[in-house]
């Protein structure tokens, strides 16, 4: 690892977040710094009959500010759109030229890649809940296909729905970058684009490409989306107070709260970050990813996956367990997420752990299912270029089976130069990356 | 590639053509076409009436008994996914838990998954009583359904529809702890998630990679779908087997399916040592983006493809006179037909008379995440059986299309082909698959 020559090398040169805190990285992570809360009553939908009410929502985003041919993008679903903003601003930020035929920025375009944790976006549920209607024979217990499709038909739209599929951004960024190297999109629930950052990672080091477009964009916030949630009894209840709902590692967690966004990163070879002479704000060290493979509904008792790809990333990254100065929790607030977690970072860092400060900014930015991973990592960034650790909020009455050092309602100074960071999604799905302060 | 060498020790697919690799490639090499009318619903409705629908299995004869009890929560794509993956196992010669608990000679935590899978869309029925309880002077009432029509969801509801519960379910069957991916980028998701497992192997991440794609497209949202952007042809719906025509003058569009398709990647060190039968190399994997607009069409020029096909070339230090087959996306929409025929043209250069070019969509429809997958399969039997099937329904070329396909099958020796792949939304791939040599 300490060998790598500079092709081999992985820096993140461009960073851009729309999420529930803000539109840029800078307002983000200062509302994160203060504490603030992204969650308020649902407005996407009508959502006040729901279980839960609330959400952490994108407000007031229009994604055309950022862009000159919005014209180009004209019926982008709500995820995409946010997609395009964290892009357009990951690629200022890096240099990178944008919606231009000829550009002069030193990045070839088949060099240039894209790997999203991307979502799908929701169907036209107008038409959708309109079209079972008018299809569905209650008493017969069947459904007459004709008058189904005569609704489906009349109403839906087919740019609209060729939008819903997750590989829909992809389309977008690649029209407004002209990237031409590998495209790809993995959808892996709640780890999508922490897997994306470290699959791109992977394609840099193999010599695949010399800049990648990576991180993640997804918005669950609609009636199937809230519903599923809900059934699964994963969501926050706390309808009346939604600005405290969001509990990672506290004793009255009572589950995480549905957000929305997107986050990207741009990552570069070193020698590519060199040779255009533009800043570099951390360096990508390692990843790994692994699968629990035991059971669908919940994580392996003992957190077997998780530890795996901690494991993997760790020794990927070629340090050791007590260089890790940070860990930037999945933390989602559910009752068994938290206490596995905990569980899988003691069964890595052993006696060390208690030593390594562990937060999670899930208790103010919400969940951002496939976006999640990515939003954290930028995070991950600003902690170690500012040696601050952001904190877990509305950790007011802690849980005693979980004893680690969460960072509870205050962001503290330390010395931050090398950071986990780790996602797990539904099914035992494990994606972990560290990060380093580049040197 | 660097590294390891990554070769193919197992295959398991299951499509219209029959819920083996065998049924696949004697349907294949019959020239039999698996598209039918539609009878998963009734689509009188439909201006597309047929499919490539996957002829009746019970999925519990899949599942070790103590994993019957979550069929519940399998949509059609994961049942497909594990009906492949078991085959392909089973071929390889690899002994998982799944297979056999007792004799288990695999390592779990070096062998990982990498599928590709669709927007799966749900179960509509299964659904129609949750919102026929919502309604409101005959309308659909949000608010009755957050009080009432929600409490009709089952409670698992939504973990049958995330993409990455088909490498879950196989996951867990097998015991696979590996590095897991799920690769969605719709119809070119199988190419993607068997390159990236070659590559995940080649890096040393793991030994064995179960790798391929799964996707249930005979289901009326996905079918309006295609049929609302004007993808899926009107002209097959009384004589299915004629209806999915690529590269054909009289083409008018694609017809959709389902399938399921995996292939078992092994690193060749690790084959050796269990003396594993090689069925192919893998040598080369090239990506690159469609840039278009209207992007339910890949760009005119088909140049995202050339690209991927040129990289994945360069990746495997074969030059384009060396190709003996392709087997090209081939979907049957013009358009799409031409660009890829333009793409293919470009690389191929003087070579594009002497490359056989055997489109398989007309047999096995458009798969969706599983079709790059069933392509890889098919290019893999074709190299160890040393032959080359027909193309079906070609009766006239395009116009503009100047590709070498194959109109009579031969036999003869394949020593590298290559499988290609685009999607709407614009990711291409290619892989350069060769005849083993030790």
């Amino acid at each position: 690892m300490a060998d790598r020559d500079e092709d081999k090398r992985v820096v993140i040169t461009g960073m851009g977040i729309v999420c529930p805190l803000g539109h840029d990285v800078e307002t983000v992570w200062q509302a994160i710094l203060a504490g603030q809360s992204g969650m308020a009553k649902t407005t996407v939908f009508d959502a006040s009959t729901f279980p839960t009410t609330f959400g952490a929502e994108v407000k007031n985003y229009d994604f055309t500010e950022y862009v000159n041919r919005p014209e180009r993008h004209r019926g982008s679903s709500r995820g995409a759109g946010f997609a395009i903003g964290a892009a357009a601003q990951a690629c200022k930020q890096a240099g990178i030229e944008i919606e231009t035929a000829g550009p002069t920025d030193g990045v070839a375009r088949e060099r240039l890649g894209m790997y999203l944790g991307a979502g799908e976006s929701s169907v036209n549920n107008d038409v959708f809940f309109a079209a079972i209607l008018a299809g569905w024979d209650t008493d017969k217990n069947e459904m007459d296909w004709d008058k189904w499709a005569k609704v489906a038909f009349g109403g839906m739209d087919p740019g609209y729905e060729l939008e819903q599929e997750a590989n829909a951004p992809l389309a977008h960024i690649a029209m407004l970058t002209g990237a031409r190297g590998p495209a790809r999109n993995c959808l892996t629930a709640c780890a999508a684009s922490t897997q994306a950052v470290g699959e791109a990672a992977t394609l840099i080091r193999a010599g695949d490409a010399d800049v990648m477009i990576a991180g993640g964009a997804h918005s669950m916030i609609h009636p199937l989306g809230v519903t599923g949630f809900n059934r699964l009894t994963a969501l926050s209840t706390r309808n009346d107070t939604p600005e405290t709902a969001s509990r990672p590692f506290s004793a009255s967690r009572d589950g995480f709260i549905l957000g929305e966004g997107a986050a990207i990163l741009i990552l570069e070879s070193l020698g590519s970050a060199r040779r255009r002479g533009v800043e570099i704000l951390a360096e990508v060290m390692g990843y790994g990813s692994s699968a629990d493979a035991f059971r669908v509904t919940d994580m392996h008792e003992e957190g077997r996956g998780a530890i795996a790809a901690m494991t993997a990333a760790i020794s990927d990254a070629g340090i050791t367990y007590g260089d890790i100065d940070y860990i930037n929790a999945h933390g989602t607030g559910t009752s068994e997420n938290d206490y596995i977690e905990t569980k899988a970072i003691k069964g890595v860092f052993k006696e060390k752990a208690k030593g390594i400060p562990v937060s999670s900014v899930k208790s103010m930015l919400g969940h951002l299912i496939g976006a999640a991973g990515a939003a954290e990592l930028i995070t991950c960034v600003l902690a170690i270029r500012d040696n601050i650790v952001p904190p877990t909020m509305n950790l007011d009455d802690p849980d005693p089976e979980l004893d680690l050092d969460y960072v509870a309602n205050a962001p503290k100074k330390t010395p931050v130069n090398i950071v986990m960071n780790e996602s797990f999604g539904f099914g035992g799905q494990n994606d972990v990356v560290i990060i380093k302060r580049f040197s | 590639m660097d590294s390891a060498r990554v070769v193919v020790t197992g295959l398991g697919a299951v499509s219209c053509l029959g819920l083996t690799v065998d049924d696949m490639w004697a349907g294949l090499t019959a020239g039999r076409s698996g598209i039918g009318r539609i009878t998963a619903f009734d689509p009188v409705g439909f201006s597309c009436k047929v499919a490539g629908q996957v002829p009746d299995y019970k999925i519990q004869k899949y599942l070790p008994k103590t994993y019957r009890k979550a069929a519940k929560l399998m949509c059609r794509d994961i049942e497909l996914a594990i009906i492949a993956a078991n085959e392909a196992l089973v071929n390889s010669g690899l002994v998982t838990k799944g297979i056999d608990p007792d004799n288990i000679n695999i390592d779990p935590t070096r062998v990982g998954i990498n599928l590709g899978a669709g927007l799966i869309s749900c179960d509509l029925i299964e659904l129609a009583p949750a919102v026929a309880a919502s309604a409101t002077d005959g309308k659909f009432d949000i608010r009755k359904w957050g009080k009432e029509g929600l409490e009709h969801v089952t409670p698992l509801w939504l973990l049958k529809y995330l993409p990455n519960m088909l490498p879950c379910h196989v996951g867990i069957i097998h015991d696979l702890q590996g590095p897991s991916n799920t690769i969605t980028c719709a119809e070119t998701s199988g190419h993607i998630a068997i390159g990236e497992a070659a590559q995940t192997i080649a890096r040393g991440d793991s030994d064995v990679a179960v790798a391929g794609g799964a996707e249930a497209k005979v289901n009326p949202m996905v079918i309006m779908r295609q049929c609302l952007l004007g993808r899926a042809t009107s002209e097959g719906n009384d004589d299915p087997e004629s209806a999915c025509r690529p590269f054909d003058a009289h083409a008018k569009g694609s017809v959709f399916g389902e399938a399921g398709g995996v292939a078992i990647l092994e690193n060749l060190e690790n084959a050796a040592g269990r003396d594993a039968e090689v069925l192919a190399e893998i040598v080369g994997i090239g990506q690159s983006s469609s840039i278009n607009p209207e992007y339910e069409h890949i760009e005119p020029d088909g140049r995202g493809i050339a690209i991927a096909i040129e990289k994945a070339l360069q990746d495997a230090d074969v030059s384009p006179a060396e190709l003996d087959l392709i087997i090209p996306h081939g979907t049957g929409i013009p358009a799409d037909d031409l660009a890829e025929a333009k793409a293919i043209q470009t690389v191929l250069g003087d070579s594009v008379s002497k490359v056989a070019v055997w489109p398989t969509k007309s047999m096995l429809s458009t798969t969706g995440a599983a079709c790059g997958a069933l392509d890889v399969i098919a290019a893999v039997r074709a190299i160890s059986e040393g032959t080359i099937p027909a193309a079906k329904n070609l009766e006239k070329k395009a116009d503009g299309c100047e590709l070498n396909i194959v109109r009579q099958p031969a036999r003869m020796d394949v020593k590298y082909a290559l499988c290609c792949g685009y999607t709407y939304g614009g990711q291409t791939a290619a892989l350069v698959l060769k005849k083993f040599v030790a």
